[in-house]
């Protein structure tokens, strides 16, 4: 204790101290958030405090974007116009079609007495970036939780899903794709109805645990099957690319294409509609079942 | 090799603002949209290795660790995977700052080279030990370019050093 150098030398706990230090404050920040997301707190305010630094890092991709839309040319422009007004006459087609089969399908409703669906609400956002992160499929939307967005809700641009909103900041939301490796979307075939689980495979997506036999061919579309509660039904999902069929394995090996471009657009839908999320039936019923068969087995020894 | 033989400069003390801008600038080039590019160069490491290696008494492993903390929560990384790797970088880069200035440009990159490698495999093993997928090999291609960058780097850093202290007007040279 009496050999302390003076205050003038004085360079603060060593090298070694500090570093072990820090380096076990991240271990334990690693270990809160992947196991027990405690640290989400941290994180949000942390991404308060670096938000303006992603805008100013934005600011030289807009501008390039800005003097390339003030200097497109006009027969890129007329050429634009003249697909986009095909496409109105075909939407306006199809929502003339949709109207008549929406109020054919709310009758049909009304007449089963079946619980009518709220009319999905949309939110636009835009792209910010995608992370940097080289092991996740993610992007950054410029909505957060002050524009009542919510993790959970479905971001879907106007090809099809592209992911779903899993965490969400003040003024920005972290968007996982659906080609991410732990994303896992319910996907229905459109010609045949058959269902299965598609999971992000990095470019691509993977739909696993479906037999050898299972009725899929090249080509096929997927599409949302709705049976989860948070994707509406009927949202394409993935087109099948291929499929392998190998007697060794007790399933076919089935890759599929993203419908959406999740990597070339930057504006993109957030479905704000309400999820319905009823609890498994398995999981009240059971134990009710056996209750009541304890009980009816205890009345019968009475 | 021989290592006296080189002339040794006297720079000019290090002004904390340039310091503080060359690291926000290396932030804000990490935070630009890469979309799906593998093997960006980690501008931000280099810069840290550098200032380590310079100004160990100013950047270390505390500075290095609350930018790490920035990159992972902008990347949507996990929360400390850059924190711990940058950490233990500056920790190397203020070890090596009495040894790595004796050699020359080249000899230095290859130092630089094995940090960084050493940088991106920690987070490598803390993201597979996580549960993610290996992202290829071209991971790690971000490294060699750095290395390559690494006699520029110094070259531009170290510029506002350089300047002469006062103008002499009347001086020949």
């Amino acid at each position: 204790m009496e050999l302390q150098p003076p205050p003038l030398f004085s360079l603060g706990p060593a090298p070694l101290v500090r570093l072990a230090f820090f380096v076990s404050l991240a271990v334990l920040l690693m270990v809160l958030d992947a196991r027990f997301r405690y640290a989400e707190t941290l994180r949000n305010a942390m991404a308060v405090v670096a938000y303006p630094l992603q805008r100013a890092a934005m600011s030289p991709v807009d501008l390039f974007n800005g003097i390339a839309g003030f200097f497109a040319s006009q027969s890129s422009l007329q050429r634009e116009n003249d697909t986009l007004r095909s496409k109105v006459l075909q939407a306006s087609r199809d929502t003339l079609t949709l109207e008549a089969l929406q109020s054919e399908n709310a009758q049909m409703r009304r007449l089963l007495e079946a619980r009518e669906k709220m009319p999905g609400k949309t939110h636009f956002a835009e792209i910010l970036y995608s992370g940097r992160d080289p092991f996740s499929r993610k992007v950054v939307i410029d909505k957060g939780s002050l524009q009542t967005i919510s993790a959970g809700q479905p971001v879907m641009d106007e090809t099809g899903v592209i992911g779903q909103v899993t965490r969400v900041f003040p003024m920005m939301a972290e968007v996982t794709l659906i080609t991410d490796k732990e994303q896992a979307t319910p996907v229905q075939v459109v010609r045949n109805g058959l269902r299965g689980v598609a999971y992000g495979d990095g470019a691509t997506l993977d739909l696993r645990f479906m037999a050898a036999n299972a009725d899929i061919q090249n080509g096929d579309m997927l599409v949302t099957s709705g049976i989860d509660g948070i994707y509406p039904a009927g949202l394409p999902v993935a087109r099948v690319a291929r499929v392998e069929r190998d007697a060794a394995y007790a399933f076919a090996r089935i890759q599929c294409e993203p419908a959406a471009g999740a990597s070339q657009h930057r504006q993109v839908l957030v479905l704000l509609q309400e999820t319905s999320l009823t609890a498994p039936p398995e999981a009240d019923a059971q134990p009710a079942s056996k209750q009541s068969r304890a009980k009816r087995g205890a009345k019968r020894r009475e | 090799m021989r290592f006296e033989a080189r002339p040794q400069r006297i720079l000019l003390p290090v002004s904390g603002f340039f310091m503080t801008f060359t690291i926000l600038c290396a932030l804000l080039f990490n935070l630009l949209p890469w979309r799906d590019i593998t093997g960006v160069p980690d501008l931000l490491a280099l810069v840290l290795v550098f200032w380590g290696v310079r100004q160990p008494r100013k950047v270390s492993v505390g500075v290095a660790w609350g930018l790490g903390l920035i990159m992972d929560v902008s990347n949507g990384a996990l929360l400390g995977q850059h924190a711990l790797a940058y950490a233990i970088l500056a920790f190397a880069a203020n070890a090596l700052s009495r040894r790595l200035l004796w050699f020359p440009q080249w000899p230095q990159a290859l130092h630089v080279l094995l940090m960084l490698l050493g940088c991106q495999l920690i987070m490598l093993t803390v993201r597979m030990a996580a549960g993610s997928p290996f992202p290829g090999v071209l991971y790690f291609l971000g490294s060699f370019i750095c290395a390559g960058l690494w006699p520029l780097t110094s070259m531009l850093l170290l510029a506002p050093q350089r300047r002469p202290e006062s103008v002499d007007e009347n001086r020949p040279i």
